[in-house]
């Protein structure tokens, strides 16, 4: 597959996404951290449901980088995790694969809070 | 008093109403759709260009590295001040990629550093991440568990 239609998939499925909630925006004025988590839950259950790989495949970074994608991660790893050690994996699995994500933010945030101060309001 | 605070209530919304920027949906749409499918483009680019810089770099490794360069890129234009003007014209195309999640947590991080680094720093900056936190570990159990119901037991 050639560069441009890779690249042309990636932006019009990370775009419709985007798209997709944004009408949820407009439509139904859920709060931005309300539409976060259905988004999340919309990943993990397609994940979940085995669906979700085809649009990862298509989409690549347009799958992943939306938060569908960190919820399809979550669940994923505690998929991959459970058949490997069981249990124990179940609770592993989804955190260890989204730590890299969640760390970085957390961290550079917090270095980002050490040195600038609040931006007054304009 | 009653009614009469009630009707000074109604002609301040009607104010609102009016003096509140009007953006058209239809432009809202176009530019969530542009900018987070461009934020994607982008992500993607790392994940392709990594790979050559850095020999050997698996195609799993580049694309954590990605994430985490998006990550980090979203959070320097939020300390910046920069990150919060782009949001306001693409709406859901840059809150809800990663970037937004970054966004959720520096954002009130830098906010209430005023408040300490434990409960202003540590504790605001999960305000909106900790929900999605939150939910996706106990959704993610039960979706495996689910997943092993579907593809382990039924369609074995």
């Amino acid at each position: 597959m050639d560069t441009f239609f890779k690249y042309l998939l990636v932006f019009a499925i990370g775009g419709a996404f985007c798209l997709i909630a944004q009408i949820l925006i407009i439509r139904t004025k859920l709060t931005s951290a309300r539409i976060l988590v259905i988004f999340l839950i919309a990943g993990i259950l397609l994940e979940s449901l085995g669906v979700f790989k085809y649009i990862g495949e298509v989409g690549r970074a347009g799958a992943s980088i939306p938060i569908i994608g960190f919820g399809s991660s979550l669940a994923k790893g505690a998929i991959e995790a459970f058949k490997e050690k069981g249990i124990l994996g179940l609770f592993t699995g989804g955190l260890t694969k989204t730590s890299a994500g969640i760390a970085a933010a957390v961290f550079f945030s917090y270095i980002a809070a050490l040195f600038v101060s609040p931006k007054t309001k304009k | 008093m009653q009614n009469e605070f009630a009707e000074r209530n109604k002609r301040y919304l009607e104010y609102v109403e009016i003096k509140s920027p009007k953006t058209s949906p239809w432009k809202s749409l176009f530019f969530a759709f542009l900018i987070g499918g461009l934020i994607c483009c982008m992500s993607q680019a790392f994940t392709d260009i990594l790979p050559l810089i850095f020999k050997g770099m698996t195609l799993e490794d580049a694309k954590t590295w990605s994430l985490m360069l998006t990550v980090t890129l979203a959070i320097l234009l939020t300390a910046i001040g920069v990150f919060d003007d782009i949001g306001h014209i693409a709406g859901a195309g840059t809150f809800l990629p990663i970037t937004g999640f970054a966004n959720s947590i520096a954002s009130p991080a830098i906010e209430y550093k005023a408040e300490g680094l434990t409960f202003g720093v540590g504790a605001k900056m999960f305000y909106v991440a900790g929900p999605v936190i939150v939910n996706g570990v106990v959704y993610s159990i039960l979706g495996a568990l689910l997943n092993y119901l579907i593809y382990g037991v039924i369609f074995k």
